[in-house]
């Protein structure tokens, strides 16, 4: 099967320091792929380079089998990717209703039945839709975060550490909701530190370690690697 | 005495060219909101609009006209205006400021461009113009200064009126626009979060064009507005637009409501003590207020950035 997402021998460089160092991931249409590491490895610089928000040094990222790794992120938006950013990033003056109108920027038409959609996956929101994004709950903004990105209705949706800061039951919910939303047939890059939970939902994952992948595998595989247990599901070394 | 005397009709002075600075000074509260820049180049938008409201009613105004047709003549003026700022705030964007953003230029580069291209504009102005002021076609009865009514004592000019109906009117659909339409929600999210903007589909170079050009339709109303009673000339737009420049920073620069708010309590703070002191000092006033504004509450009076909704 041919990779929705593809990034060859991606080199990312702030300055002169490098952040990322030939990476290679692909992601499979209908996959659910976990990209793990510790702080600093380069996870959100990945998702970043797939954005158009970093441009790479070397390599290339291909969507489709088309190269995006010179387009603008307002276009890449338009070509299928949603991202739900490190710090969830919600407009926090604007309304819920009003983060969500921003997800489908680029769409035309009713967006009824979208609205009807997030508020079926997230009935909080709908509560809450004339409130400000600012006056939110973390668990709340999460999924704000995630419901506007899907406005859009991305073929490929990256979330950046989505269970970062939230209660163990919230965390539950919003994997719950990840799982729901790759069943209704969109692809899912998801970045987390919370390793086991995030391996036991996927399919494959990667492991960074600065910034090179060290390990890729199916998603089983990796949870019962000697290595990944050690230092990412923190367990002591047997 | 002091203040008393006369205090209504240094108010009414005072509303009707705070009106004028609100109008100015969401010019440069929108560009700021979305660049977190000072375009200082905005007194050549609303020169420029001065220009355009001249142009045109110079070519259609005949005879003085009446009635209806005064109104038609100051809508026809006030779009002309609105277009000549809007056009050339969309094309100061393009050529003094986008060049140096595609470059990641500094900050006190875009200031030192924002300085040149307002020097460039007002001294071709200047050249292409004349250097004395030009007056605009009276377009009602007896001419654009004569007394519309009298309310509290003061004397309120036919011009007050016009201003302040048509800046209502503006500063009510901007206000609108900006809360309502997805233009507005698009300068919103950039002006709170770009980068993330961007990640929504937002192309961000579109909608800070779309800001300049949003001030730059106000800044020329104004421009026009302000020539129907002073006249127009390449000077015209350095003293409103430093002062609306102060509305803007009294009311919270980056923030819409804290402009027109600020435009209007200038207006009104640089006047009333006129009736006590030689109005000379009303300039002094006004930058005087800046000053103390800058130094109190540099957040200014309502102090909270774009992106409000309602
Ligand atoms: N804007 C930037 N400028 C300079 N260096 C940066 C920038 N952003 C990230 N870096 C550096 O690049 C490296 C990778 O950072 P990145 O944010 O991608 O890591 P991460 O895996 O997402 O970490 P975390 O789990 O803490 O979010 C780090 O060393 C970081 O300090
Ligand atoms: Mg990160």
């Amino acid at each position: 099967m041919t990779a929705m997402l593809r990034l060859g021998g991606v080199d990312v460089r702030y300055g002169a320091i490098p952040a990322l160092r030939g990476v290679d991931i692909e992601v499979r249409e209908g996959e659910i792929v976990a990209l793990l590491g510790a702080n600093g490895a380069g996870k959100t610089t990945t998702l970043r380079t797939i954005s158009g928000l970093v441009r790479p040094a070397k390599g290339y990222v291909a969507l489709d089998g088309k190269r995006i790794d010179q387009v603008s992120p307002h276009r890449i938006v338009a070509l299928g990717i949603g991202h739900v950013p490190e710090g969830r990033r919600i407009f926090p003056r604007m309304t819920v209703l009003e983060n969500l109108e921003i997800g489908a920027y680029r769409r035309r038409g009713d967006l009824r039945s979208d609205l009807q959609h997030i508020f079926g996956l997230f009935p909080i929101l709908e509560q809450r839709r004339e409130q400000n994004g600012g006056t939110l709950s973390g668990g709340e903004q999460q999924m704000l975060a995630i419901g506007r990105a899907l406005m859009s209705r991305p073929q490929l949706l990256l979330l950046d550490e989505p269970s970062m800061g939230l209660a163990p039951l919230v965390v539950e919910a919003i994997f719950d909701i990840i799982e729901r939303i790759r069943d209704e047939g969109t692809t899912i890059l998801l970045v987390e530190q919370n390793a086991a939970q995030a391996l036991q939902l996927a399919d494959r994952g990667y492991v960074l370690e600065n910034g090179s992948v060290v390990m890729a595998d199916d998603a089983e595989a990796l949870l019962g690697d000697e290595r990944v247990r050690v230092a990412y599901l923190g367990e002591g070394a047997a | 005495m002091c203040f008393t005397q006369n205090f209504s009709q240094y108010l009414v002075i005072g509303l009707a060219n705070g009106f004028l600075y609100a109008l100015i000074a969401l010019g440069y509260t929108l560009v700021y909101g979305v660049l977190q820049l000072i375009n200082f180049a905005h007194s050549e938008v609303f020169m420029s609009g001065g220009f355009a409201g001249y142009f045109v009613l110079q070519a259609v105004v005949g005879k003085q006209p009446h009635g209806v047709m005064s109104v038609v003549m100051i809508v026809l003026g006030i779009a002309a205006g609105a277009l000549g700022g809007g056009l050339v705030a969309f094309l100061l964007e393009r050529v003094a400021y986008r060049p140096l953003r595609r470059r990641k230029a500094p900050k006190l580069a875009f200031l030192i461009s924002a300085i040149g291209a307002s020097y460039f504009l007002y001294n071709l102005a200047g050249k292409e113009f004349g250097r004395t002021s030009l007056s605009v076609p009276y377009i009602f009865n007896g001419s654009n200064s004569g007394i519309a009514f009298t309310i509290f004592g003061a004397q309120v000019q036919t011009i007050y009126v016009i201003w302040a109906v048509a800046a209502i009117v503006l500063l009510v659909s901007l206000d609108r626009v900006v809360a309502k339409t997805k233009l507005g929600k698009g300068i919103r999210a950039v002006a709170e979060d770009a980068e993330t903007a961007s990640l929504m589909g937002v192309n961000i170079d579109r909608v800070i064009s779309q800001a300049f050009v949003l001030g730059g339709l106000l800044g020329g109303a104004a421009g026009f507005l302000f020539g129907l009673n002073f006249g127009v000339v390449y000077t015209m737009g350095f003293t409103p637009a430093l002062k609306a420049f102060t509305a803007a920073v009294l009311g919270g620069i980056g923030n819409l409501r804290g402009a027109m708010l600020g435009g209007l309590v200038l207006g009104v703070a640089e006047s009333l003590p006129l009736s006590c002191v030689n109005p000379a000092w009303q300039d002094v006033i006004a930058f005087g207020i800046l000053i103390v504004v800058l130094l109190f509450r540099p957040m200014g009076l309502l102090g909270e950035r774009l992106g409000r909704s309602a």
